[in-house]
């Protein structure tokens, strides 16, 4: 039970949160709007985020992964407009992420460079480049845009169901398969790790590619959800996922926490900006109030591993 | 005995939790006087050298310098007094010049203070001057060699009004000609009056440097002496002369097949040259010597850390190589490493993960973990090592310094391994956990493993060792039998055996 304290406190505010609402703005229950929050909002940062939180374990940091999404939603528009099919433009998409990834990993665990520098860079260079590039035209994909050729309601559960199926893959992965004590263990102490015969970059290098293929899988999800494709999408999102991540539960500095405290600090974090629409509060508040739970995590994390010691 | 001495110890007397390192020392050191302190890895010279340099307190006895007893001594109250440590490995600012490295030093911390360039450089220049070392004031720091680096702290400590200089080891990694320049500098200082303290383990030196000696010996001064009247061998018995006090479980077992066999093995990075031997199944093969001897470095060629750039290893009939950690596992090679907090047990894992993390690298990247298994095989070893613990989940944090000991060990004898390489396996380890790590060690060796037994503690090398490697200057200087007596080792270790009157 206390194992999962820190997980089960945040599933507690959230709960608490949407008590509030049942009570005072019964309204936030309707399916369909609903429904519309979690697929455009909540799915596509999840997947994101189940990436940040392996970096985030390995002891690193991505902070282009914004940019990445950006590029990789206009490239798999691009071929979408093009009259390429979705299963064409989708995997392609996750190639295409997973390329930037990788390089951003070739240059942190290769060559040994700090990660948030290099992420930093590649994070402005991405971005701007597609500015340059696209000059800021949306890209058109019209009713092409459908999910597998699916109505708008099942291409809808299916964002959902993706979304979940890669966080439950990657939960069990990173419990039950030898890859993912890797990565705990790299994160703790790649010196130890590397005696013991583990090999600290290639688990690094991979972790970068993996983040890097599910932002690409993450921008098309979020892609085919309108008829056009925005080339500023995905600012903020290396923020809201780091944000859910760590008010998840895991360590900042490594070694430490797991994937169902992330969807929980999430899932808590996304809440704020309905619950305020809806209990009639003033939206400006939605940044400071996330602003405060990610503060009161970091506290609250810092003071226990201060009474450990 | 007009004056004082410029430094007096009466009495010392320091306890690290149950380890008692120091127990009543007395010491002094006169003006103009060259006083050599010698002892074995572990008989009390650091912490002598740490309270003296106030960055200890004595639990008992008193300081004195120049006849005024200092209570209460702090790392600042100790620069005050005149009293400088010249360590192995300066603690310089790398990026910034010799000028700027001692002007922060010598000129007062004040913030908005600013700094007379002219003056800071000519008085660095002099410093520098005054012991005969050509280092240019503008050098950055980075740039200098090691002992360039010791010269510029040398020249620091004067700057501040040095009285008594400790140099603790400082020719470990000198070459000859940067060891007479050192050498002049000494005997500088001690015609201007400085009192020098100076550890070292090269015992020529001392005949070639020091006035007086003084021999510690688990925490107590077995006797200090002037250096004319004593010779190399009297010196030797000063430091082992002790009785085995702790009772080490025999020898049982028959060596058979050789398991590792080394030829001329050498790698110029870590200095490791020339090293040849045999370990056979079934055998405790000790690796004895002094600090810095080159037996950690030993250890990490054979684990693949820092692979070997020449010679031959032969690993069960079949020549190997092996460039990392990863094929050294691979080949049934386990290492214990020495420093367990930093490199053996992951603290903030559970004790079940410590235990498989080795095991399962082999399979990379995704074999499915069995954590029923992995729990199994955790209260396995748990049991039977004799852990003490909450359970397999407990963070490895949580267990004594002996119980890491036994989980960095489980987790390597998971391995099934042929050769257990074992760095220090009970440093900082208490005596019944000791005990126990030595049972183990016996018993593992009888079900035919070959074990390399690294350590610095000279009996238990002797009382667990079938036969005794001596290192010594990167090599394998002598191999002895098992139950060769201290002296013999020590005489090895230090390399007497060649006149070192010269």
């Amino acid at each position: 039970m206390s194992r999962y304290f820190r997980e089960l406190s945040v599933a507690a505010a959230l709960a608490v949160v949407l008590a509030a609402l049942a009570i005072f703005a019964p309204a936030f229950y309707q399916p369909q709007p609903l429904l519309t929050l979690i697929t455009s909002q909540v799915a596509p940062t999840l997947v994101v985020a189940c990436g940040m939180t392996l970096v985030i374990i390995c002891r690193q940091i991505d902070i282009s992964v914004g940019s990445v999404f950006a590029i990789c939603g206009v490239c798999g528009g691009l071929m979408l407009s093009n009259g390429m099919p979705i299963a064409v433009a989708l995997p392609a998409s996750v190639l295409l992420g997973a390329l930037f990834g990788a390089f951003n990993g070739a240059l942190i665990a290769g060559l040994g460079l700090p990660s948030i520098v290099v992420t930093l860079a590649t994070m402005v260079t991405w971005r701007e480049a597609l500015r340059w590039l696209r000059e800021g035209v949306y890209v058109n994909i019209g009713a092409k845009a459908q999910w597998f050729g699916m109505s708008q309601g099942a291409g809808q559960w299916t964002i959902i169901i993706v979304a979940a199926v890669i966080m439950l893959l990657l939960a069990v992965a990173m419990k039950h398969l030898s890859a993912g004590r890797f990565v705990y263990a790299v994160g703790t102490d790649a010196e130890a790790a590397r005696l013991a015969g583990i090999r600290p970059r290639l688990v690094t290098f991979l972790c970068f590619v993996f983040i890097g293929g599910l932002t690409g899988l993450a921008a098309m999800m979020s892609a085919v959800q309108s008829p056009q494709v925005d080339p500023t999408a995905g600012g903020g999102l290396e923020l809201r996922t780091i944000a859910a991540v760590v008010v998840g539960g895991v360590s900042i500095s490594g070694g430490r926490g797991n994937l169902w405290g992330v969807v929980v600090g999430l899932l808590l974090l996304s809440s704020i900006n309905p619950a305020l629409t809806y209990l009639g509060v003033s939206a400006f508040w939605e940044k400071a109030i996330q602003g405060a739970i990610i503060l009161l995590a970091v506290v609250a994390d810092g003071v226990r591993s201060r009474k450990q010691k | 005995m007009s004056s004082p001495p410029l430094l007096e110890l009466r009495a010392l007397a320091k306890s690290f939790g149950g380890a008692r390192a120091l127990r009543g020392v007395d010491f002094d050191l006169k003006a103009g006087e060259v006083h050599a302190l010698l002892g074995e890895n572990g008989a009390g010279k650091s912490t002598l050298i740490k309270i003296v340099t106030g960055a200890h307190r004595p639990d008992r006895g008193t300081i004195s310098v120049a006849g005024h007893t200092v209570p209460g001594l702090t790392p600042a109250a100790a620069r005050k007094l005149g009293i400088a440590c010249i360590y192995q490995q300066p603690a310089l600012f790398p990026d910034l010049t010799v000028a700027e490295n001692i002007g922060l030093r010598l000129e007062g911390a004040a913030a908005f203070r600013r700094v007379d360039w002219t003056a800071r450089r000519d008085r660095v220049r002099g410093l520098l001057d005054r012991i005969g070392a050509a280092i240019s004031p503008e050098a950055e720091v980075r740039s200098l060699s090691m002992p360039e680096q010791q010269l510029v702290e040398i020249a620091c400590a004067l700057g501040a009004g040095a009285r008594i200089v400790i140099m603790d080891e400082p020719t470990a990694s000198l070459t000859q000609k940067e060891q007479h320049l050192l050498f002049a500098v000494v005997h500088e200082l001690r015609k201007s009056g400085v009192g020098v303290i100076y550890i070292s383990h090269r015992l020529e030196e001392i005949f070639a440097l020091a006035d007086r000696v003084t021999v510690l010996r688990d925490g107590e001064s077995v006797g200090t002496s002037a250096v004319s009247d004593i010779n190399e061998s009297s010196l030797i018995r000063m430091m082992v002369g002790r009785e085995l006090t702790q009772i080490y479980p025999p020898s049982e077992s028959a060596p058979s097949q050789v398991v590792l066999s080394l030829r001329d093995v050498g790698c110029r990075a870590s200095g490791v040259r020339g090293v040849t031997f045999d370990v056979r199944a079934g055998e405790v093969f000790g690796l004895a010597g002094l600090v810095g001897a080159g037996r950690t470095e030993l250890a990490r060629i054979l684990f693949g850390i820092t692979p070997a750039d020449s010679g031959e290893i032969t690993l069960n009939g079949e020549r190997v190589r092996l460039p990392t950690p990863k094929d050294a596992i691979a080949r049934g090679i386990a290492y214990v490493p020495e420093d367990r907090r930093r490199h053996g047990v992951v603290l903030d894992l559970p004790i079940a993960h410590n235990m498989t993390m080795a095991i399962h690298p082999r399979f990379f990247p995704a074999t499915w973990l069995s954590l029923g298994k992995e729990r199994q095989l955790a209260l396995d070893y748990i049991r039977d090592l004799a852990i003490k613990c909450a359970g397999p989940e407990a963070p490895g944090g949580s267990l004594s310094g002996g119980n890491q000991q036994k989980v960095s060990l489980a987790r390597w004898l998971a391995t099934k391994p042929k050769l257990l390489i074992l760095d220090e396996p009970t440093q900082g380890v208490d005596v019944g956990a000791k005990g126990e790590i030595h049972k183990i060690i016996r018993r593992l060796a009888r079900e035919g493993l070959a074990v390399l037994l690294i350590s610095s503690d000279l009996p238990e090398a002797l009382g667990m060792s079938d036969r005794i490697g001596v290192m010594r200057g990167g090599t394998v200087s002598a191999i002895l039998p098992g139950k060769s007596d201290a002296h013999t080792v020590m005489a090895a270790a230090l390399g007497t055996e060649k006149g070192a009157a010269a």
